[in-house]
């Protein structure tokens, strides 16, 4: 024997089991981004000081300090960014060839890839959801969103055929905290596409992206009051709102707020879109490849801490296979890597302020109140920040208010069905009507159910996916109009007769 | 369908009343997991963890007509003491060569820990009788190889003859019981589906496979992420149901070390530490090694080293 060979043979046979594997910080780059102290409000073309005065500060909900501070539009400032928006669409924009405004929306889109980093950095920070998200959903597809609709801005005429389309004017829009850029994307790319221009506010707890996006616009050139940003909390938006000079709404949010706003709308004439709440049916059936339907689950409730108006907050599962379902999910949900949204390993991130992680909290007690079991896998939560654990609830009756009311965080509530009729009937047991999902094995079940089932979008054997060539929208409560895909050319346009 | 009168532990039920309990698996949402595990960044001492592990995991492999005595002897050396110049590395699970060459493997691995591992059953196509395949399994463990890897019937099983598949698998585990681990390989390339891939796990499972194995290494689609996951998934169910712990092979086209970490992280997200340990999981390769090495140095000294600083075997 070599003497190599009898040192190792003193070695032990088998090295000892690991007992834990943690994964080391992985943190993307904060510095990728610059956050400025304060920002002003983007009218005509430039940041211009509010005239209200008022700022406020906007927060890392992850780490409970303040980013930058902004300014809270009045009166006066929604007033003059509507007259810039009035004027870029009378002196210009409206008239532009076509392919010219093709031509600032590729360039948007290109920019936005360019700088992907630098927003997916900026989304996370201001908005507390995963960079993983940020980085691979949210800012890929807000530069999609321009690409799809740029390719449009020259082929209106196609998109109705045998119709004249026209720009409708200015467009007031209203967009939510839990997809910043995405959001401003899927409202702002038809909009000009269709040679409207805007006015946009963002959430008032995630203004920074949209704030970072003027940068984008300066570098594409944009003509000056095409698009206009105010910030602010809903004061700005009830401005924005009810302005005279506003053409259409386009507004993407909570129910209540949404029923608020058509009823201020009410005999002014003007357009309105909604897109609102949801409480969407994620439906398992016995013949689901169970693996990838416990992905979907996960993905469609715990995707961006839940914050998701299209989220698959009821689970229905075919009562043959519950047990089934439920052991795999837990287990599943206690690989979920909750923390720092900046770590690239986060699976889920911050709740995106303190007023939503007390609304979820407060949901959550109610059903346990109600009586149903809760279930949260062993996580440790960071000391400061906004945090709620991946949380599933079983035992659920169709009367529970988690099981109505929609909770807007990382909270599933688990119902089973016997047969399809009863999963359309309970699927379809609420006022929204926003998506739903499907999984089975078989395509003739999969067409039946997208047939019975109240909602906009159905996801078969997928959830929480995403194009731009696809329409998104809801029935009943979940709002209305259609945004992405042709359908989202409609809403900015006045179609005449050719 | 095969009427085995006797099935290993924990497959009381005859295959046939089983096989509507075989389960699908959804092609996009599967790669889709797939993809989104191999996004994680593991670095630092997560990543010397993983390389470490991924040695002792290995089984070094050389497949080749060109194999000599010599080859193997130097490949063996190799794989017992893989970086000389480091004393911390540790040896790999085994080395794995074809039947004639499995004397040399362990004249040169006696006394230590490394395995021999020998391909049997007319590897890597399986097109030959099935006297020829057994005899040639008989003769690797009188050899005395520790571990068998074996390929299934791919003909056999994509013409539907499921039975004959299961019926080789068993008695190729008849004659290696008790004496030798068998690893029985699927060569997923060539089972088109992923319905397949599971489906042919659980024959192998239910045959009395204490691995099951990607590939053969010899097509140029082996080991895929999803594959592997999908496996993964075969061996966690059967685990969850019956108690039996079936341990996995990954082999083919792994030559990076980021390659390597990326099926770890799979393992360890699909089921758990249990399985992080050469017992359970297994990586069979033969250039990764050296990039493994290059990479370990590299975390210890902030710098890659030239190739010609690791040895080539």
């Amino acid at each position: 024997m070599t003497k190599d060979k009898r040192e190792i043979a003193r070695r032990p046979d088998k090295a000892p089991m690991a007992t834990a594997w943690d994964y080391a910080p992985a943190p993307e780059a904060r510095d990728i981004v610059k956050v400025e102290e304060r920002y002003g409000l983007f009218i005509g073309g430039t940041f211009v000081e509010p005239a209200s005065g008022e700022r406020y500060t906007t927060i890392d909900p992850a780490r409970e300090e303040p980013l930058a501070e902004v300014a809270q539009a009045g009166k006066a400032d929604v007033d003059r960014a509507v007259r810039a928006a009035r004027d870029a669409f009378a002196n210009g924009w409206s008239n532009l060839r076509p392919s010219e405004r093709a031509k600032y929306l590729f360039r948007i889109a290109r920019l936005l890839q360019e700088r992907s980093r630098e927003f997916a950095v900026l989304e996370s920070l201001n908005g507390g959801k995963p960079i993983r998200e940020s980085r691979d959903v949210d800012i890929p597809l807000a530069a999609a969103h321009f690409f799809y609709y740029a390719g449009w801005a020259d082929k209106l005429e196609y998109a109705f055929p045998n119709r004249k389309p026209r720009p409708v004017g200015v467009a007031g829009q209203i967009i939510p905290w839990n997809f910043p850029l995405l959001m401003l994307a899927w409202k702002i790319a038809p909009a000009l596409a269709a040679g409207n221009t805007v006015v946009l506010k963002p959430a008032e707890t995630t203004p920074l992206s949209a704030l970072l996006f003027c940068d984008v616009l300066r570098q594409a050139e944009l003509p000056p009051g095409v698009v206009n940003i105010v910030t602010g909390d809903g004061r700005t938006g009830a401005e924005l709102v009810s302005h005279q000079g506003v053409d259409k709404i386009a507004f993407t949010g909570s129910t209540e707020v949404g029923k608020a706003i058509q009823r201020t709308l009410a005999g002014t004439g003007k357009r309105l879109t909604l897109e609102l709440g949801g409480k969407a049916a994620n439906i398992i059936f016995d013949d689901a490849p169970l693996d990838q339907a416990v992905e979907g689950i996960v993905n469609g409730i715990y995707f961006n801490q839940g914050h998701v108006c299209c989220a698959g907050s009821r689970l229905l599962v075919q009562e043959s296979i519950y047990e089934t379902v439920i052991a795999k999910l837990k287990r599943r949900m206690a690989t979920l890597r909750v923390g720092d949204p900046l770590d690239k390993n986060t699976d889920v991130g911050a709740i995106n302020s303190k007023q939503q992680l007390e609304k979820i909290s407060a949901l959550v007690q109610s059903g346990i109140d109600e009586g149903a079991q809760i279930y949260q896998p062993p996580c440790k939560l960071p000391e400061r920040g906004y945090w709620f654990v991946p949380t599933v609830f079983t035992n659920v009756a169709q009367s529970y208010r988690i099981a109505q009311e929609e909770i807007f965080g990382p909270v599933l509530s688990v119902l089973t069905f016997r047969t399809p009729d009863e999963a359309i009937e309970k699927a379809n047991n609420t006022p929204y009507g926003l998506s739903a999902g499907v999984w089975t094995e078989k395509g003739s079940r999969i067409l039946a159910m997208a047939k019975g089932l109240r909602a906009g979008v159905v996801w078969a054997n997928t959830y929480n996916r995403f194009d731009p060539a696809s329409p998104f929208g809801g029935y009943k409560e979940s709002g209305f109009g259609r945004e992405g895909g042709r359908h989202g050319l409609e809403p900015y346009v006045v179609l005449e007769d050719a | 369908m095969a009427t085995t009168p006797v099935l290993p532990g924990g497959f009381e039920l005859p295959l046939e009343p089983r096989l509507p309990r075989l389960g699908s698996v959804d092609a996009v949402a599967l790669e889709e997991r797939a993809a989104a595990l191999a996004t994680r960044s593991i670095k630092r001492e997560a990543k010397v963890f993983a390389l470490d592990l991924a040695i002792r995991m290995m089984d070094l492999t050389t497949l080749e007509g060109a194999d000599t005595p010599g080859k193997v002897a130097a490949l063996s050396s190799k794989g017992i003491r893989p970086d000389p110049s480091d004393p911390n590395i540790p040896s790999v699970a085994a080395i794995c060569v074809y039947p004639n060459l499995v004397p040399y493997a362990l004249e040169r691995t006696r006394g230590t820990s490394v395995k021999v591992a020998a391909v049997a059953t007319a590897f890597p196509s399986g097109q030959s009788p099935i006297d020829v395949k057994l005899a040639e399994v008989r003769d690797v463990v009188d050899a005395g190889a520790h571990e068998v890897d074996m390929v299934i019937d791919r003909g056999a099983f994509l013409s539907g003859r499921y039975a004959q598949v299961y019926d080789e698998i068993v008695r190729v585990k008849e004659i290696c019981a008790g004496h030798a681990h068998l690893k029985v390989i699927l060569e997923t390339g060539e089972l088109g589906t992923y319905d397949n891939v599971r489906r042919a796990s659980l024959l192998a499972i239910a045959g009395g496979a204490d691995f099951i194995k990607t590939s053969t290494g010899k097509l140029p689609t082996s080991a895929t992420l999803p594959v592997a996951l999908c496996m993964l998934e075969v061996i966690r169910d059967v685990h969850e149901e019956t108690g039996r712990v079936v341990g996995m092979k990954v082999a083919g086209g792994i030559r990076q070390s980021k390659q390597a970490v990326q099926f770890l992280v799979q393992v360890h997200e699909t089921l758990g530490l249990a399985w992080l340990t050469p017992d359970r999981y297994r990586i069979g390769a033969s250039t990764l090694l050296n990039d493994v090495l290059m990479q370990i140095r590299k975390e210890r000294t902030g710098r890659y080293q030239n190739p010609d600083y690791f040895t080539v075997d």
